[in-house]
């Protein structure tokens, strides 16, 4: 067998076993995909209780509370905001477009005038600061892919802590989200939403009326509104990171099923050119070898 | 009268839903009790067990942690961080976390919410366990 033939049939051999490998791959993604969006349905009735639940306690609640001061009257000079990436690579553009995102979002805040406190979730956004030298408030990793309540919980505390730090000691005045809005299949956005403060929509009688949902019912309320408003808060914070990860990690799956798909085609399309390549070397040496016996045998033929 | 449309859901999936007749619930306050057509509350609720007492089956007991109720118009939301069904759960193992959470347990707020939560857990099962006595003598 001639060297040409014997380098392309190896590479065909190694292209071959990439091509099982992200094959494979691309089949746990698209599996994982039904059941991290499985996740985020079940935990939807939840979040829709809990969302009905806090409006109607901060339309009957007056005051002043920490969660929902929206006045700008206090100087804000910091802000968080938690970046949710994914812990392993080959999954095309997932985590490189939440960075993105979340480095615009980091621009916007500073010419706002406000220092950014990064809070990390995934080991790619983890390198991704560090090899930037940037400090890193906290980080959190080895979840990404399935989320549970527990993560969230840790991570809001850790914002709830420093949102409820004054700012003169370094503190936070605003929390923000980034991460990979779930869609569908095929879509998934990068998204940044304010978790703090809470932006309240004040609702009026006819816009309720229009929405269908109606008025919020006058709820009378155990211990007293304000105090059920200070335990519902903390679980919003908690529900909407819980929310963020699994769609973020259904996202993830999902653009790893798209990129493990492409390197699928993308293989068989080099087996297909890696073989053409290689028959044309063996006819080749095929002809070779023939006019080679030919060349000789004229030269007996023309001795004798 | 009517009948109460009750949902019990933790923060990662449906529990239980169904009609009721009453629904007992232990709040910061104290226990109460929803009949059909209470006035709207909003509650947070200790962590205790959740009496619901169906209007077609036997009723169902829910050891509910971190959590809160809505009531209005007959609805009654039952949202809790984590609730187990006391069909869920095994006694033997509930009576081991409890005494592993009381051997482990010094002053802190913490450990003393993990005895709660065990406590409520077994409450929950005994209750369960009984019940299934009780309906198969019959």
């Amino acid at each position: 067998m001639g060297a040409q033939l014997r380098i392309y049939r190896r590479r065909i051999k190694s292209v071959q076993a990439t091509k099982k490998i992200t094959k494979a791959m691309e089949l746990i993604a698209s599996s994982r995909i039904v059941k991290a969006q499985q996740r985020v349905e079940a935990a939807l009735p939840y979040t829709r209780a809990l969302t009905m639940a806090i409006s109607a306690a901060a339309t009957s609640t007056r005051g002043n509370i920490p969660f929902l001061c929206d006045d700008e009257k206090v100087p804000r000079k910091r802000a968080s905001i938690l970046v949710i990436t994914s812990d392993r690579g080959l999954a095309g553009g997932y985590s490189s477009s939440v960075i993105k995102e979340g480095e615009q979002l980091t621009k916007l805040l500073d010419n706002r005038g406000l220092k950014v406190v990064p809070y990390l979730v995934g080991r790619k956004a983890i390198g991704f600061y560090r090899f930037r030298g940037r400090t890193v408030a906290q980080s959190w990793s080895g979840f990404s892919d399935t989320p549970t309540y527990e993560n969230a919980k840790e991570i809001s505390a850790a914002l709830l802590a420093s949102y409820l730090t004054p700012n003169t000691e370094g503190g936070s005045d605003e929390i923000h989200v980034v991460y990979m809005h779930f869609v569908s299949m095929v879509t998934q956005i990068p998204t940044v939403i304010q978790i703090l403060p809470i932006k309240v929509v004040a609702q009026t009688a006819e816009e309720a009326a229009a929405s269908g949902s109606g008025p919020f019912p006058l709820y009378s309320f155990e211990p007293s509104a304000s105090e059920v408003l200070d335990m519902l808060i903390p679980k919003y914070v908690e529900n909407l990171v819980f929310t963020s990860l699994l769609l973020a990690a259904a996202s993830e799956h999902a653009a790893r099923r798209r990129a493990m798909s492409a390197a699928t085609d993308n293989a068989e399309e080099l087996i297909k050119t890696l073989s053409r390549q290689a028959n044309q070397a063996r006819q080749s040496e095929i002809t070779q070898e023939i006019s080679e016996i030919v060349g000789g045998a004229d030269a007996l033929s023309a001795s004798a | 009268m009517g009948e109460l449309n009750v949902s019990v859901v933790a923060v990662d999936r449906k529990l239980w839903s169904g009609t009721a007749s009453l629904v007992v619930a232990k709040t910061l306050e104290g226990e109460i009790g929803i009949l059909p057509q209470h006035e709207a509350v909003l509650a947070i609720l200790a962590d205790s067990p959740v009496r619901i007492t169906t209007t077609d089956g036997p009723s169902v007991v829910v050891a509910v942690h971190g959590g809160f109720f809505a009531v209005d118009h007959d609805e009654v939301w039952i949202l809790a961080e984590t609730a187990e069904l006391g069909g869920e759960i095994d006694v033997e193992r509930a009576t081991l976390a409890l005494e592993r959470a009381r051997a482990a347990a010094t002053e802190s707020a913490e450990e003393m919410a993990a005895i709660e939560r065990a406590e409520t857990r077994l409450k929950v099962a005994l209750a369960e366990q009984s019940k299934l006595r009780a309906s198969g003598t019959h």
